[in-house]
């Protein structure tokens, strides 16, 4: 482990005094903590101390600023689309473009940071969980330009899902594992990778994905993925002369809503919103709206906003978006909520699609179905404040995973095309797939 | 739910075995499989084959500290929609035999049932307490208040990754035993003990713990004894889990429950 402790921190500017931003946790008001067993608080402790270290090391900073310049390409551009904006009464929105970054997502972000982490302590493993996939590829990207072991688990439910980023994750090197225990979706993913990582702690770093689970994970994820709102907020100043009236993301775990939030928190004056998933609408129980929909409960790890009974067993979540299916949600998002400084709102399948469609058709962009939930919010924040409004929507992701869904939701190609083409994919499988003797 | 006899403690039933020159054997049943009343029924086995201490499970849809034996049973117990108030019939019953009795479960439950009025009903159903997987005690203010007005015990765990200082503060704030888990890793029959167990019980024992009782892949009457000899209690759980999920049908299983705890017994006063 690198032991450079310089005393001044070149960005980390969320060490600072503000009453918002400067949150780091364990808990955000009644939110967050440590609930997970004792045998995991060394090694949280361990990436804790590490992390901390490491944002306060300019080499560290450096060679992740690298990374983002030449291997990812930060920053990442701003684009206006009016043409999709003027179904929304003729206010401008500005799309924050991570959908353009390599592995075609905002997940990029954190994973490079947490692989450099993975290195300066001295670990040769990562594990991961992921659900539409995007976080193990990411994930197994960093890891393949890094020279780690990973090995990423995904509900098989998922694997079925989103076969084509399973086989994009081992044309990288990792070992996929479908994970078949409860509802075979994101959260026993998570469930698994804990118990892979309580066994093998001493050489593995449990990649976490959002900005959920136990501390320090909420501000660890939060801290590489901040970067989008400190570039867009600048990015946005410079094309309007000012600061956006209100910024929009999804939020599942809540990873790209925080990453676009956290460097407005203190410009009081910027509204933001975080858009659910709502599947079939909250009222009839099939939706992931963990703030909207759910309460305040215990849940891998952390205390905030999730979907359980009223014996606190997981409810399982719907959402068209894999990205979305989640059950909680990130601490700091049930804080902003519950203090009233960002506003939860839900967006059903159809209404996301809805947005994704137009997207498409007015500006040329196939946004991520995890994004359109936040394209449907802004048309509808959009519309509320006004024609002389700036509204800035984190297009966290891009939609090529996600054709196959939309092919089928919008009817493009016949059934029996898409029978045909699946079966055509099974016959061409070689029977061994299980990982890197490709 | 109101128990006419006193309650008896997991620290009482250790003690007694170490009165006795042996170490105390602690058995784990999950709640609700292969159903309610088979449970109480195998936890009852279980006490008559020998077992000093019974933990029942709470049955959780997120079990992260537990393999794939444990995991089939609570997945059985929750299609049958076991509840909290199952269980606190099931520490009634089984309390009933004048075994100590404690709850062994996942937070969110507790917390979803609110942790004073569950503290209140373990007590009146004549639980001993509570042993806490995934809860450290630095989250356990609640906790800790609420055991402390009723009476109850709490275990906490600590592991081989344990720094001193968190042994200490583990041993400071359990009371009745402390929990050590054998190796890192989740529950499950192994082929050996972890080689850190005994080591984990005298740094657990020099940072304060009164009772230091020894689980995780422990499952066979060797294991016992061989845990039997540094440790004051022996914890076995997915071995009697097992021993129901292998019968052929639930007379049998429970017949092999009581059968695995006197064997496991036997190992131990081999000791």
């Amino acid at each position: 482990m690198t032991t450079v402790d310089h005393p001044t921190p070149v960005v980390a500017p969320s060490f600072g005094p503000e009453p918002l931003a400067g949150e780091r946790g364990p808990y955000f008001g009644a939110f967050g903590g440590r609930f997970v067993p004792e045998a995991l608080v060394a090694a949280l402790d361990e990436i804790d101390a590490a992390h901390r270290s490491a944002m306060s090391d300019p080499a560290f900073v450096e060679e992740l600023a690298e990374l983002h310049r030449t291997y990812s390409g930060r920053p990442s551009i701003i684009t206006e689309v009016p043409r999709f904006a003027a179904h929304a009464g003729g206010a401008r929105i500005l799309l924050k473009r991570e959908d353009l970054n390599h592995t075609g997502s905002h997940k990029i972000n954190n994973v490079l940071g947490q692989a450099l982490l993975t290195k300066r302590m001295g670990k040769r493993r990562v594990i991961a969980e992921t659900g539409a996939g995007q976080h193990g590829v990411a994930t197994a990207t960093a890891a393949a330009l890094m020279g780690l072991e990973c090995v990423v688990y995904m509900g098989e439910e998922d694997t079925r899902r989103q076969a084509l980023n399973v086989a994009r994750m081992r044309l990288l090197g990792a070992t996929v594992v479908p994970v078949t225990a409860g509802s075979r979706t994101l959260k026993d993913a998570v469930n698994e990778a804990f118990r892979d990582w309580v066994a093998s702690v001493d050489t593995t770093h449990y990649v976490f994905g959002t900005v959920a689970g136990p501390h320090p994970f909420p501000v660890l994820v939060r801290d590489y993925q901040r970067i989008i709102g400190v570039e867009a907020r600048e990015q946005v100043q410079g094309m309007t002369g000012r600061l956006p009236d209100a910024v929009c993301a999804c939020v599942g775990g809540g990873s790209n809503a925080i990453g676009i939030f956290h460097a407005f928190l203190e410009d009081t004056d910027v509204r933001l919103f975080g858009f659910e998933a709502g599947g079939d609408g909250v009222a009839t129980g099939r939706h992931a709206s963990s703030i909207t929909g759910g309460a305040p409960g215990v849940f891998q790890g952390a205390r905030s906003f999730v979907l359980q009974d009223e014996d606190g067993q997981t409810v399982e979540s719907h959402s068209i978006s894999a990205g979305l299916d989640y059950p909680g949600v990130g601490p700091e998002h049930s804080w902003l909520g519950d203090s009233g400084r960002a506003t939860y709102r839900s967006v059903t399948d159809r209404e996301a699609m809805e947005a994704f469609k137009l997207l498409c058709r007015t500006e040329g962009i196939i946004p991520a179905i995890e994004s359109a939930h936040a394209l449907h919010g802004a048309l509808g924040v959009a519309r509320e404040l006004g024609p002389d409004a700036v509204v800035l929507v984190n297009l966290s992701g891009r939609g090529d995973k996600d054709v196959d869904t939309a092919a089928r939701w919008f009817d493009l190609v016949s059934d029996e095309d898409l029978v045909a083409s699946e079966a055509e994919r099974v016959a061409d499988a070689p029977e061994d797939t299980e990982g890197s003797g490709w | 739910m109101v128990s006419t006899a006193t309650t008896s403690t997991a620290a009482a039933a250790v003690d007694g075995a170490l009165a006795e020159g042996r170490a105390a054997l602690v058995a784990y049943l999950p709640v609700g499989f292969p159903d309610v009343a088979a449970s109480v029924e195998a936890a009852k086995a279980a006490v008559d084959g020998g077992a000093d201490v019974v933990e029942l499970g709470l049955p959780y849809s997120d079990p992260t500290m537990d393999g794939v034996t444990i995991q089939r049973a609570v997945d059985v117990a929750l299609a049958q929609r076991t509840r909290p108030a199952d269980v606190l019939r099931a520490v009634e019953a089984v309390a009933a035999t004048g075994a100590a009795v404690l709850v062994m479960t996942y937070w969110p439950p507790i917390d979803r049932y609110g942790v004073d009025r569950f503290a209140r009903d373990l007590a009146s159903a004549g639980g001993a307490g509570l042993i806490t997987p995934d809860l450290i005690p630095d989250e356990a203010g609640a906790w800790i208040g609420a055991s402390e007005a009723e009476d109850l015990e709490r275990v906490f765990l600590v592991a081989p990754s344990s720094t001193d200082a968190r042994l200490a503060l583990t041993a400071e704030r359990s009371r009745g035993f402390v929990y050590a888990a054998s190796l890192m890793g989740t529950t499950g029959a192994r082929a050996t003990v972890g080689a850190g167990a005994r080591q984990l019980v005298e740094r657990t024992r020099a940072a304060g713990a009164e009772r230091v009782c020894v689980g995780l892949g422990v499952s066979t009457p060797d294991q016992a004894a061989e845990v039997a000899g540094y440790a004051d209690g022996v914890i076995v759980g997915s071995a009697f889990v097992s021993r129901l999920l292998d019968a052929e049908d639930t007379a049998a299983g429970v017949r092999a429950v009581g059968q695995l705890a006197a064997d496991l017994s036997a190992g131990i006063r081999r000791a």
